[in-house]
C-alpha cells in the first residue's frame, strides 16, 4: 500500500457511489430490534422497484438516537425514519420517489443532532464498518501515512502533547505525557493496549465506536505504536460485546490484507500487529494493571503502582494503555491539525467528549459535544428532559466510580475539573438521568452492591468494606438503621476511599458520598431513633 | 502380578488420550490450543473456546487445559472461578439474561427479574431442576438505548416488561 493506492481506493469507492443512499443502522441496539430484517427487505424492495442502479442500501454504524431504532436515513433527502419494521421497506422506497407515506420520522434538525460536534463519531452512521474501502473513502489511514512516511516519532508525540488531548477513560491523564513516558522508557519490546473493557453499567460509547468505526481505533493504535516504538498491540474487549469483537476481527483482517497492519506498513520498515483479547466479565479489569494481568491470562487483580505500566507493564515491558475513545481522537488530530483540535473545548479540557445518554430521558442515545458544554444543554435541550412530564432530579456520571449531580447544578460545564469539584467524575461517559421517582439511597445501594460483587478480593478495605457499606445501606432502606449507623457508614466511606489498593476500591464510596452530600435528607428520613442514645433529661417543671 | 504402580502423570495422560479419542470436542480444543502455540497467556482464550464447545467448564476440561498449557491446575481453576463469564456448572437448555445495568435498573429491570424468579422458582444464577432454564443477570450489555433489555438464548430483546418476559419464559418452563 502506498499513498497512491490509498487515493485510488478512495476514488474508486467514491465513483461507485450511487445517487441515493439508504443508511441502515446496524449497531447492537438496532440489530436487536430487527435492523437486519429491515435492511434485507430494503434491498429486496430496491430490486423489485428496479432501482439497483440508483439506490444503495448501506449497513452503517450507530446513528445515535438509539431509543427510536431501528433507524434508516436517506441521502441526500436527509429523511430519518424511526422504529422501522421490515414491512415499511416498500413505503420507504416509494417515499424516495416523492410519494407520501405514513412513516414515523425524527427531525434531523432537532437539537439532539445539531448540538453535536462529531470528531470521534464523525464516521458513525455514515460509513460501512465492515468494509475498509468505506473508511478509506472518508480519508481513513491518511493520518497514518502522514505519521509514518512524513513524520518522526518525536513529531507525532509533539503533536499529541500540543493538542492537549487527555485520556477519555475517566481520569483525564494527559495523553501526550503518557506517550512520552513510554517512548522514553528503555526496552526493546513495548506494547500498546486499547482498553475496550467498558464495564461501567450505563455506558455504551466504546461499544458504539468499535461497532461503527473499528478502523479508526486500529489507525490510532498503529500511530501510537509508531510514536512510542512498539510493534505489538492488544485490544482488550469485553465478552459482552460480540458484535464489536467480530467487527474488530474483520477490520484487522482487512487492514492486514492491504498492508496497513502487520509487516512493512506503507512499505516502510515499520511493523505493527494487533491481537484481540476477550475479557471474561470482571469489572476490575478496566483498571490498567488488572487488565494487563488478564491479557497475560491470569486472574484480573490489580497491583500497586508505581511501577506504572509506562515503565513496567505487560510482560514487564513498557506499555501504553489508552481508552477506545482516546485512540479514536488520534487520527483526526493528525489529519486536521493540532490547532484545530486545541481550539475546541475549554482551556484545560480540549476536544469533545462522547456521552451515552440513558435512563429517564426522552432521547436516549449517543452524543458528542465540545468539552465545557453545560449539563443542562445535554439533558434538557438534546435529551429532551424527563419523559411523561417527570422532573429531572439528578444526573449520574462516571458509573460506580462517579457520583450524582443534582438538578440545581445542571448549569455546570462538563469538563474534568468541574465534575470532580461536584464529587463526581467525568468517567468514561455514561450519563444516567434520574427523575423524581428515583430514590437516591436505593441508587447508592445499587452501586455498592455492584462494587461488592466486583471487588477482586485482593485488598481488605475494598473486600470487607464494600460488604459492610452495602449491609448498612440495606439496613437503612429497611428502616432499621439509626444515626450511629449513618455515622459508621460515613466513617467506612472515608476508610475505604483512602486505603484501597486500586481505583475500584478508592472510588467505590463515591456514589454514597455524593448522594449524602446532595440528598442527605433522604438518608435522614429513613433513620430510626437510637435506642442506646443517652436519654434526654426531662425538663424540670 | 503387576507390581509397578502407574504414576499419576501417566494415568492422566492415559485419561486424556481416552477423552481425545472418544470426544471430538477435545480434538477441536486441542487444535485451538495449538493455534495459540500452547502459550500460557492464552489461558482465557482457551477457556472461552472450551466453554463455547462444552457449555460449561467441567473438571476434565480444566485438567486437560492445565496439562496442555503446562500450568498448575490451581492456576486454571483460579482463573475459571475469578471471571463471571465462566461457569463450572452445566447450564439449562435455554437461558435468560436480565441486564441489570444502571439504565435498565432505573427502568425497572429489578421487577422483571423478580417476576421471572417467582415464575420459574429459581434465583438469578440458578437452573431449574428439569434443566430447562438458566436465569442469569448481566452487569450491562451496553444496550442502554433500548432499556430494559433481556437476552433470551443469545438474542437481545428491547424494551421488556414483566409481562413480555413471562410470556417468553412460559414457552420454556411449565408455569
Amino acid at each position: 500500500m502506498t499513498l497512491n493506492d490509498l487515493q485510488e481506493t478512495k476514488a474508486k469507492e467514491l465513483a461507485t457511489r450511487k445517487k441515493i443512499v439508504l443508511r441502515c443502522c446496524m449497531a447492537a441496539g438496532c440489530v436487536s430490534s430487527d435492523a437486519k430484517g429491515v435492511k434485507d427487505q430494503l434491498v429486496k424492495a430496491v430490486a423489485e422497484a428496479g432501482l439497483q442502479d440508483e439506490v444503495e442500501v448501506r449497513g452503517v454504524g450507530c446513528m445515535k438516537l438509539c431509543c427510536e431504532g431501528p433507524l434508516v436515513q436517506a441521502d441526500p433527502s436527509n429523511a430519518l425514519y424511526i422504529k422501522v419494521t421490515p414491512d415499511n421497506a416498500p413505503a420507504i422506497i416509494a417515499a424516495l420517489k416523492g410519494g407520501k407515506a405514513a412513516l414515523q420520522q425524527a427531525d434531523p434538525n432537532s437539537p439532539f443532532f445539531t448540538k453535536q460536534e462529531p470528531i470521534v463519531l464523525a464516521n458513525c452512521g455514515l460509513i460501512d464498518p465492515e468494509r475498509i474501502e468505506s473508511y478509506i473513502a472518508a480519508d481513513g489511514y491518511l493520518a497514518l501515512h502522514e505519521a509514518i512516511v512524513e513524520m518522526e516519532p518525536k513529531d507525532v508525540l509533539d503533536a499529541i502533547v500540543k493538542s492537549g488531548l487527555r485520556g477519555r477513560g475517566g481520569a483525564g491523564f494527559p495523553t501526550g505525557l503518557k506517550w512520552g513516558t513510554v517512548a522514553k522508557s528503555p526496552g526493546a519490546k513495548k506494547y500498546v493496549i486499547c482498553n475496550a473493557d467498558e464495564g461501567d453499567p450505563g455506558a455504551f460509547m466504546d461499544r458504539s465506536v468499535l461497532e461503527s468505526d473499528p478502523h479508526a481505533i486500529l489507525e490510532g493504535m498503529v500511530i501510537a505504536g509508531y510514536a512510542v516504538g512498539a510493534d505489538q498491540g492488544y485490544i482488550y474487549c469485553r465478552a459482552e460485546y460480540p458484535l464489536a469483537i467480530s467487527r474488530l476481527q474483520n477490520a484487522i483482517r482487512q487492514a492486514k490484507r492491504v498492508g496497513l497492519l502487520g509487516a512493512g506498513i506503507f512499505e516502510s520498515p515499520i511493523n505493527f500487529n494487533i491481537d484481540i483479547r476477550i475479557g471474561a466479565g470482571a469489572f476490575v479489569c478496566g483498571e490498567e494493571t488488572a487488565l494487563m494481568a488478564s491479557v497475560e491470562g491470569k486472574r484480573g487483580t490489580p497491583r500497586p503502582r508505581p511501577p506504572f505500566p509506562a515503565e513496567r507493564g505487560l510482560f514487564d515491558c513498557p506499555t501504553l494503555i489508552n481508552n477506545v475513545e482516546t485512540f479514536a481522537n488520534v487520527a483526526p488530530i493528525l489529519r486536521r491539525g493540532v490547532d484545530w483540535f486545541a481550539g475546541i473545548g475549554t482551556e484545560k479540557s480540549k476536544g469533545t467528549k462522547v456521552f451515552a445518554l440513558a435512563g429517564k430521558i426522552q432521547n436516549t442515545g449517543l452524543i458528542e459535544v465540545p468539552m465545557g458544554t453545560p449539563l443542562r444543554t445535554i439533558v434538557e435541550e438534546m435529551g429532551g428532559g424527563a419523559p411523561d412530564g417527570g422532573k429531572i432530579k439528578a444526573v449520574q456520571t462516571g458509573g460506580p466510580s462517579g457520583g450524582c449531580i443534582p438538578a440545581q447544578h445542571l448549569d455546570t460545564p462538563v469538563d474534568y475539573e468541574s465534575l470532580t469539584q461536584l464529587g463526581s467524575i467525568m468517567g468514561s461517559g455514561g450519563m444516567i438521568v434520574m427523575d423524581d421517582t428515583t430514590r437516591m439511597v436505593d441508587v447508592a445501594r445499587f452501586f455498592m452492591e455492584f462494587c461488592m460483587d466486583e471487588s477482586c478480593g485482593k485488598c481488605i478495605p475494598c473486600r470487607a468494606g464494600t460488604v459492610q457499606m452495602h449491609h448498612l445501606l440495606v439496613k437503612l432502606l429497611a428502616r432499621e438503621a439509626n444515626a450511629r449507623d449513618l455515622a459508621q457508614l460515613e466513617e467506612l466511606c472515608d476508610m475505604v476511599k483512602n486505603t484501597s489498593l486500586c481505583g475500584l476500591g478508592q472510588t467505590s464510596p463515591n456514589p454514597v458520598l455524593s448522594t449524602l452530600r446532595f440528598f442527605r435528607d433522604e438518608y435522614e428520613e429513613l433513620l430510626q431513633p437510637d435506642p442506646h442514645a443517652a436519654p434526654q433529661l426531662a425538663a424540670k417543671p | 502380578m503387576n507390581t509397578v504402580l502407574e504414576s499419576p502423570k501417566t494415568k492422566a495422560a492415559a485419561r486424556f488420550a481416552q477423552l481425545l479419542a472418544s470426544d471430538k470436542r477435545y480434538k477441536i480444543l486441542e487444535a485451538h490450543i495449538k493455534k495459540f502455540q500452547h502459550r500460557q497467556d492464552a489461558l482465557i482464550e482457551v477457556l472461552h473456546k472450551a466453554q463455547e464447545l462444552f457449555g460449561y467448564l467441567e473438571d476434565d476440561v480444566l485438567r486437560y487445559t492445565a496439562a496442555q498449557l503446562k500450568l498448575p491446575a490451581s492456576r486454571v481453576y483460579g482463573v475459571a472461578t475469578f471471571y463471571h463469564f465462566f461457569t463450572l456448572k452445566p447450564q439449562g437448555e435455554h437461558n435468560c439474561v436480565v441486564c441489570m445495568g444502571t439504565a435498565c435498573y432505573v427502568k425497572g429491570a429489578d421487577k422483571i427479574l423478580a417476576a421471572v424468579e417467582a415464575q420459574a422458582h429459581i434465583k438469578a444464577g440458578e437452573t431449574t431442576p428439569d434443566n430447562k432454564l438458566s436465569l442469569l443477570t448481566a452487569r450491562c450489555i451496553g444496550a442502554c438505548g433500548i432499556a430494559p433489555a433481556v437476552v433470551y438464548d443469545g438474542t437481545v430483546t428491547p424494551r421488556q416488561t414483566s409481562e413480555t418476559a413471562l410470556a417468553q419464559i412460559n414457552q420454556w418452563v411449565a408455569p
